[in-house]
């Protein structure tokens, strides 16, 4: 066996490339709850991968023939109703943990210096898996897939001078149409899976250099032994990969009471609508993205101008990017920070929530008022916290990790 | 390795340059990838005019005719939907049409080229729902509400000319195809008679 290795080793990494990321990759001990979901996101990034693989095999990318072929594979193929609700189910639960994976960095300042391109490597990330989400929506073709895409596709219509002609461009045709879905096909099945495999490497090549952060946002590099090990480190393997598949276990646990009890979830996970063929002619009375992105659709349609309310929206995740350079506390950590920033985030958590259900509702007057309140929190989070930040008095952080 | 002799001023000029040929190359190649994704010469002749028989259309009714795989619709309007569309004037965001999209030979007060036949894309202009054509006054809308087109979406109003309200999403008037009449009940939607 050692020879064997040794074989390898003469001719490849391999030894090294694991202890350098694995056996001898030394993390913070103190990780918490907050630390499943980088491996989780992981795990639904392949669950994705493999059951969409598997689902292109009786797919059909036409606009005559997608929509029955979903059907075709719900009822007449081998376990097809399992892979697409494994597919469709994993799409929402993905988002569920990526969330998570993204309060993690809020509660802990994770973004923070030296961790800043970490951070935008995983907005990168966030952006794709919006655009890979979005397009993959469209090929069940169904009335929420064809108007969805319509309104989404229009609003870069809303940009000045070269708008309509992107949007022409983006859809191939005139209106959405079997050209748009074969292209949104390809880049759903290739394309951004591609870039998402790359930019995940990145992350974590990005993580490792500069090492994890930890709930005490201590750096534990500061504190090494006579071998220069870090004192508070312990080995990625075997610690956290045991720790991490005891989460996977639970998740898993949750993953299956979805898709096999509530695989539409009442209209969340997969909406009413989306389950009439295509109609060109005819809109949905309501029409509504799936929950993750309804935050920013909330602000879209908070803004009474449609330059204005595109530009909102972009602005919403755009700001995100630059939150390292926002936050100027002299901690990382929530729990050494003064009241000023536990409300912050508090208010900006509800605020997200609030704009994420009213942006399923109808827009009535009363709720676009509502809807304009939490987006002006949700932008004055941001753009307030280099002064509140700055001014709280934080307590002081201890040397070592607690 | 020895540098010696080497003339590093020429050695940057000639990276420099093939840099820049490489640049302008890769620049070249891009442009079939790009171009690919236009409408294709089929969509483009899917795009051709279309002719539209309206001499079965009733005052107070709508018909729809598939131009470029959008809904336009030809509505044939009664004499007291025309005389809403002076009443309305103070109440929209465009009463003149100046921003909005139509041709020419339209571009009036009503909005068409015969008075009586009003002719639109039925794409709302906010983010291309369907509008519903509302045509009696009153109902769910409001007391206030005179006839015309309201998009459920995201509640845009339009009155009878496609005209689009104040205070509301979307920011023009419902688009008028360029259209031409080829007899007194055929019209050809999409083509603006010789001119294009």
């Amino acid at each position: 066996m050692t020879n064997f290795v040794g074989w390898i080793d003469d001719r490849f990494p391999l030894t090294k490339v694991w202890n350098e990321h694995l056996a001898q990759y030394y993390a913070p001990r103190n990780f918490n709850f907050w630390y499943f979901f980088g491996s989780l996101a992981i795990l639904m990034l392949v669950n994705q991968i493999v059951t969409g693989i598997w689902l292109t095999m009786h797919y059909k990318p036409d606009a005559a023939m997608a929509f029955a072929s979903v059907e075709y594979i719900m009822r007449d193929v081998e376990w097809g109703w399992l892979l697409r609700y494994l597919h469709s189910t994993g799409a929402s639960m993905f988002f569920v943990v990526i969330y998570l994976h993204m309060f993690r960095a809020l509660l802990y300042g994770s973004y923070k210096q030296p961790r800043e391109l970490l951070w935008i490597f995983g907005m990168v990330i966030y952006v794709a898996l919006m655009a890979e989400a979005f397009m993959g929506y469209l090929l069940p073709w169904g009335q929420m897939s064809f108007w969805g895409a319509q309104v989404i596709i229009s609003l870069f219509g809303a940009i000045p001078y070269v708008g309509e002609g992107l949007a022409q461009w983006i859809r191939g045709d005139f209106v959405i149409s079997d050209a748009t879905l074969n292209r949104f096909f390809a880049f759903h099945v290739i394309a951004v899976p591609l870039v998402l495999c790359a930019l995940v490497f990145l992350h974590i090549v990005a993580l490792h250099k500069v090492g994890s952060n930890n709930p005490d946002g201590v750096e534990i590099k500061n504190n090494k032994d006579e071998n220069g090990i870090p004192l508070d480190g312990i080995p990625f393997h075997p610690y956290y990969s045991v720790k991490d598949i005891a989460g996977v276990v639970v998740f898993l646990f949750v993953f299956s009471i979805i898709v096999f009890f509530a695989p539409e979830m009442n209209g969340y996970f997969l909406e009413k609508d989306n389950f009439v063929p295509a109609n060109p002619l005819k809109t949905p009375e309501h029409i509504a993205p799936l929950w993750y992105f309804t935050p920013f659709y909330a602000i879209l349609r908070a803004v009474p101008d449609k330059l204005g309310g595109v530009i909102a929206m972009g602005g919403a995740i755009a700001i995100l990017f630059v939150l390292p350079w926002l936050d100027r506390s002299p901690v990382k950590s929530m729990r050494y920070r003064g009241m000023l920033s536990k409300l912050a985030l508090g208010i900006f958590v509800i605020s997200f929530f609030a704009l994420g259900w009213l942006g399923m509702q109808a827009a009535t007057p009363e709720f676009t008022i509502l809807a304009r309140i939490f987006s002006l929190i949700y932008f004055a989070f941001f753009i307030l916290m280099p002064f509140y930040t700055k001014m709280e008095t934080t307590k002081p952080v201890p040397e070592r990790v607690t | 390795m020895s540098t010696d002799g080497v003339d590093l001023k020429k050695r940057r000029f000639l990276t420099l340059a093939t840099t820049a040929v490489g640049a302008v190359g890769a620049g070249f190649v891009a442009v079939p990838f790009i171009a690919s994704m236009q409408p294709s010469a089929r969509a483009r002749a899917a795009g051709a005019p279309v002719e539209a028989d309206i001499s079965k259309l009733e005052p107070g009714q709508l018909m729809r005719v598939e131009w470029r795989g959008k809904p336009v619709w030809i509505v044939r309007r009664t004499a007291e939907a025309l005389e809403t569309l002076a009443k309305l004037e103070s109440k929209l965001a465009d009463p003149a049409s100046d921003e909005s999209a139509q041709p020419q030979n339209a571009k009036n007060a009503h909005r068409s080229i015969k008075e009586e036949y009003f002719i639109a894309v039925g794409i709302c202009t906010h983010l291309g729902c369907s509008p519903s054509f509302v045509p009696d006054p009153g109902g769910d809308l409001g007391s206030d509400w005179l006839g015309g087109f309201f998009c459920p979406c995201h509640g845009s109003r339009f009155d009878i000319a496609g005209r689009v309200y104040a205070g509301v999403p979307a920011p023009l008037n419902l688009e008028v195809p360029p259209h031409t009449y080829i007899s007194d009940s055929r019209i050809v939607i999409g083509d603006v008679g010789g001119a294009a």
